[in-house]
């Protein structure tokens, strides 16, 4: 009977378990906007794509102005590029694709209707389905995509101060007609960490086909639609960079976990990602349903996209990040997890083939390239697109470590140099005097000093090991870390042997 | 007298709807008359129910033209001076909207 | 002593080619007949005396240098305020954008531009082209030279009565659904709506995108097919316009009809037309007959849909093109401190569009709403094929089709306009044209009780040379295009 009833309390434990388990459960969806920053000029007119940096409303015409009888004209090369990425997604690219109206009001629209494309009511958008594949906790995860559209981004805002206590909204429409392509996945992703490494890769492989710079300001955006088991979906907007996206659903996560522990309700609505505040606030003030009364653009017509080609775009194709990996792998003879790493971004993985070209131990460059090198960027913040370092640099740095004018811990100070300053090793260490010293007399110098200062330690070093270890760390700190600490352990144990005991 | 009032095709909640989608703050006058005037033409609209088109692809461009497309070449702007010449309300080179919140 | 303002553009570029008279003196002529009768007829909203006598004073010194001068130098035209004018005021008839000045020509107005024509101002016509009166102009309606308290028709009645009153030599006008063809019957002058996608669209404040047409209004067929030949041609800004170059109509004007095959449409003559219309119309199909022609009387089964159909689609792309006026980038905006966004659009577009704007852009809206799309959008788009087909199968076994313009003569001003439907119910003989997309053209045909008639002739995908010729044989035979009006 006892074991009835402890049976019945691992059941229902479990139950409790699995009942925890949806409700807690997340489901999110992503509509990532990637501009198509390889092209010269926007969607559909002959203005700039080259907008940043630039003074506002300078680069606009009657078209992207939305000013009163301008027309449309579809940029072929806007086709072109979408269609690359289609391809690399394993998206089905639709024979004949129609623009839509996508009706609807707001202060960053030119024509308070977005030229866009629509899979429902006979809308053909760019591609339908498709999939990306990449790695969480060394598992390959599967996130299907929906449809690939192409679409005109509005103008930008901003604010005297934040968007809720601004008066004003100030308009640049420079950026409004850029090309965008919109990729919409299924609502599969689990986590907020899982929806970074899926952005991650995708970025990797928009990068790896030069349709877009992920490491420009804005040039790809994502929204998250975010449900959790007992609450409404909630749309996310103005997460303005991949590296946004994970503080954002976080946020988001916890704001509707406490709601709906206060058995309040979450609403279904859309709420605005403040990247300054890392707070999401609710843009819409009144019960609304979107009714965008989508309709076929009259202004442009329908785009017939041939076997041919679509030959012709995947025959171009350039090598994407699983291929390389594997190409990595077999060509440089380096782990899979390595591979995988470097090809995590196309920057990275070109810096270490640009690397191998010009050293010919590839693990070594691997290794210096995922601990230390990756850590001083993570700190500075920046991306290794945006680093002063040159492969040629980082060689040298090898070369010097090689040559033993450096030590390995010096190395890492100078590999941080040049990833601040651009400054070649040799300079550096020049000018900050890190040469190794192997010198044995000037190194004996400093051990007979510090056997002076630390006679106890010197004692335990004749017996134990630990005590060695401490010698010579006092001999490193005295020299700035300069001195070989190979010779330097070798010439302590000579001392010692030499003089056994005082 | 009783008056019978049949079931309006469009009812004036409808109207104020579709007004807000369209973003026009109706006076309460228009709202009665635009409702008033709207169900009348709709009530003649009613006569496209009369055709059979269960078979028929619907016409959105009367010419079959396929394929317009232009070279991914840089056109000249306009100066940011007629770019901003018609804007009510600006602020340096922004043009200067109302508030959003 | 001639009174320049009343010849024809042919009449007066020999004149002006052979030094007989300058377009200064052209240009004063014009504008002294503006000065005397303008204001009861009030045809502009803008006028550029300043700007046009400049241009014409260019015109004159190259003239007189024996320099190259364009097809139309020194010609006065006035262009449909529905078409952007660079520099230039441009307000479709409305408060909303009452001030606005397009930094860009329309790519008919650079083409009649290039050809050393002279812009002399523009014209009055239904707020954003919606209406068959000029009534619906937030500047005040326009009066019918043949009877100044009747309607000019609409929406381009500014162009068609300068035309009638000798205000201008040449004209623009713009047809969504009879806009041109309308005022062109009701003020006894020619208007043509060429095949869509004949003329670009670049530049034309759109109301209906697949539905309209920019097109030449004129005083006779030989200056229509003169300008035609001139705004003609593909476009690189229009992705909608037809991929065939530029080219001349001039061949087309030949006097002769003998054995062509006229459609004459049965429902076209339909309840609500006038006795005299008919009889007018069918005077002009007997004397085609007595030229060499034949005839026969046809049914066009889909033509009673006409009127829902055209409304629904003109409205609800209308109800989308309309949306940008919002007071932001150009035009009226409405003064409300701490109003947001939302607010500020709705009181800006409330009170900057007219009654007849309002109603068309709700009715759109609902067309294309969420559970209305398929009732009355998708609908309508279908009965257009049926239409469409009606008209490829009458074409096909006939030169032309010949019609009434409009039902009835020209109505009294203020008779139709608190009746919305029964103002659209007029369009009857107009808008099928437009849901096919073949060309027509609507010439003078006779009169009644002083009031026009007028004729329309429909012709098969990009045949504007047919229609052309046949109008011009029935010129060639006929007064009414020498008639002018008593003012």
């Amino acid at each position: 009977m006892f074991n009835n009833r402890l049976h019945m309390v691992k059941k229902l434990d479990n139950a409790q378990k699995s009942t925890q388990l949806e409700k807690n459960e997340v489901k999110i969806g992503l509509e990532i906007h990637v501009q198509l920053t390889a092209l010269n000029t926007k969607l559909f007119c002959g203005c700039t794509a080259d907008y940043r940096g630039r003074e506002p409303n300078s680069f606009v015409c009657p078209v992207c102005l939305g000013l009163p009888g301008s027309l449309p004209v579809l940029n072929k090369r806007a086709v072109d590029l979408a269609m690359m990425v289609a391809i690399a997604l394993n998206s089905q690219i639709s024979p004949r694709m129609i623009f839509y109206r996508k009706n609807y009001f707001y202060v960053d629209m030119p024509k308070n209707f977005q030229i866009s494309q629509y899979d429902k009511a006979g809308g053909i958008p760019l591609s339908i389905g498709g999939w990306v594949d990449f790695e969480v906790n060394g598992a390959v995860k599967r996130v299907r995509i929906i449809r690939l559209q192409l679409e005109e981004d509005p103008a930008r805002l901003f604010y005297q101060g934040t968007i809720d206590s601004s008066p004003y909204t100030l308009v640049d429409y420079n950026r409004a007609g850029i090309s965008l392509l919109e990729i919409v996945t299924e609502p599969e992703i689990k986590s907020a960490d899982e929806a970074r490494l899926f952005l991650q890769k995708l970025r990797s492989i928009i990068e790896h086909l030069g349709v877009s710079n992920g490491a420009l300001q804005g040039s790809m955006r994502c929204d998250a639609n975010i449900s959790l088991h007992g609450g409404k979906r909630v749309e996310i907007k103005n997460i303005s960079s991949f590296l946004e996206v994970k503080r954002a659903l976080q946020y988001e996560i916890i704001r509707q976990k406490q709601l709906l522990r206060r058995k309040s309700t979450v609403e279904q609505e859309t709420r605005h990602w403040d990247a300054d505040r890392r707070i999401t606030i609710s843009l819409r003030t009144k019960e609304t349903e979107s009714d965008y009364r989508y309709f076929p653009e009259p202004d442009l017509v329908p785009v017939e996209i041939s076997k041919t080609w679509i030959n012709e775009i995947q025959s171009k194709l350039p090598e994407l990040p699983d291929a390389r990996k594997a190409r990595l792998v077999k060509e440089f003879d380096i782990p899979e997890y390595d591979a995988g790493v470097l090809t995590s971004s196309k920057a990275l993985a070109d810096f270490f083939e640009e690397c191998c070209h010009l050293y010919p131990d590839a693990k070594k460059i691997s290794n210096w390239i995922m601990t230390d090198l990756t850590r001083y960027l993570k700190e500075l913040g920046i991306e290794i697109s945006e680093a002063k370092i040159k492969p040629e640099h980082f060689i040298d740095m090898l070369k010097l470590i090689d040559e033993g004018e450096i030590s390995g811990k010096i190395a890492k100070k100078v590999l941080n140099e040049i990833v601040r300053t651009g400054e070649s090793p040799r300079e550096i260490i020049q000018k900050e005097n890190l040469i190794k010293i192997s010198d044995k007399a000037k190194i004996l110098k400093i051990i007979d000093k510090v056997f002076e200062e630390f006679p106890k330690a010197v004692q335990d070093a004749k017996t134990d090991q630990n005590a060695i270890n401490y010698l010579v760390g006092q001999v490193m700190n005295k020299t700035k870390g300069k001195a070989d600490p190979g010779i330097t352990n070798k010439l302590i144990r000579k001392k010692l042997a030499e003089h056994p005991t005082a | 007298m009783i008056k019978v009032t049949k079931n309006p095709t469009i009812s004036k909640k409808q109207v104020e709807h579709v007004a807000w989608l369209a973003r026009i703050e109706l006076t309460e006058d228009e709202k009665e008359a635009f409702t008033k005037q709207l169900n009348e033409i709709l009530d003649y609209f009613k006569k496209i129910d009369e055709i059979d088109t269960s078979n028929i692809k619907p016409t959105f461009h009367v010419l079959d033209l396929v394929n317009v497309l232009r070279d991914d070449k840089i056109e000249p702007s306009l100066s940011k001076e007629d770019a901003l010449k018609n804007a009510p309300q600006k602020e340096d080179s922004f043009i200067k909207a109302p508030k959003i919140l | 002593m001639v009174n320049y303002n009343e010849l024809t553009c042919h009449e007066l570029k020999e004149k002006i080619d052979n030094q007989e008279v300058s377009s200064e003196e052209v240009i004063n002529s014009i504008f002294d007949r503006i000065d005397k009768i303008e204001s009861k007829i009030h045809a502009y909203i803008s006028l550029f005396r300043d700007s046009a006598l400049q241009d014409a004073k260019v015109i004159d010194s190259q003239i007189k240098k024996g320099e190259t001068v364009g097809r139309l130098s020194g010609i006065p035209i006035a262009i449909k305020d529905v078409m952007c004018t660079k520099g230039k005021f441009t307000t479709c008839g409305s408060r909303i954008l009452e001030n606005y000045i397009p930094p860009f020509d329309a790519t008919v107005v650079e083409r009649v531009k290039k050809e050393d024509a002279i812009i002399i101002g523009k014209t009055n016509m239904d707020e954003f082209a919606m209406g068959s009166s000029t009534e619906n102009s937030a500047f005040g309606y326009s009066s019918n030279p043949w009877e100044l308290n009747r309607v000019t028709g609409g929406s381009s009645g500014g162009s068609a009565a300068a035309l009638a009153a000798d205000e201008t030599i040449l004209a623009l006008g713009s047809d969504t659904g009879g806009s041109v063809r309308c005022p062109a019957s009701f003020c006894s002058v020619v208007g043509l709506k060429p095949t869509y996608g004949l003329v670009s669209r670049y530049g034309l404040v759109a109301y209906a995108n697949s539905l309209e047409q920019i097109g030449p209004m004129t005083k006779d067929v030989t200056d229509c097919a003169l300008l035609l030949s001139i705004i003609n041609g593909n476009d690189h800004c229009d992705s909608t316009s037809a991929p065939f170059q530029n080219k001349s109509y001039m061949n087309a004007l030949v006097s002769d009809v003998k054995d062509f095959t006229l459609g004459i449409p049965k429902e076209f003559f339909g309840e609500g037309t006038e006795k005299a219309v008919e009889k007018g119309v069918w005077d002009a199909i007997h004397k085609f007959e007595d030229l060499g022609a034949n005839y026969n009387e046809i049914s066009m089964p889909h033509i009673a849909y006409s009127i829902p159909t055209y409304y629904l689609i003109a409205m609800s792309e209308a109800s989308s093109n309309l949306a940008r006026f919002d007071g932001v980038r150009y035009g009226f905006r409405a003064e409300k401190s701490e109003a947001d966004w939302d607010e500020v659009f709705g009181i800006t577009r409330q009170k900057g569009f007219g009654a007849e704007v309002k109603r068309r852009i709700i009715l759109g809206t609902f067309a294309l709403s969420a559970g209305y799309y398929d009732k009355y959008y998708l609908k309508a788009l279908k009965i257009r094929t049926l239409i469409k087909n009606d008209f490829e199968k009458a074409l096909s076994k006939h030169s032309a089709l010949i019609t009434p313009t409009m039902p009835t003569t020209p109505f009294k001003i203020g008779e139709k306009i608190e009746n919305p439907l029964s103002m659209y119910m007029g369009d009857i003989d107009t808008v099928p044209i437009n849901l096919a997309g073949v060309p027509a053209i609507s010439i003078p045909c006779g009169f009644v009780n002083n009031l026009p008639i007028g004729m329309q002739i429909i012709g098969r995908f990009f045949d504007e040379e047919t229609i052309l010729r046949i109008a011009y044989t029935y010129e060639q035979n006929t007064p009414f295009h020498n008639e002018k009006p008593n003012l």
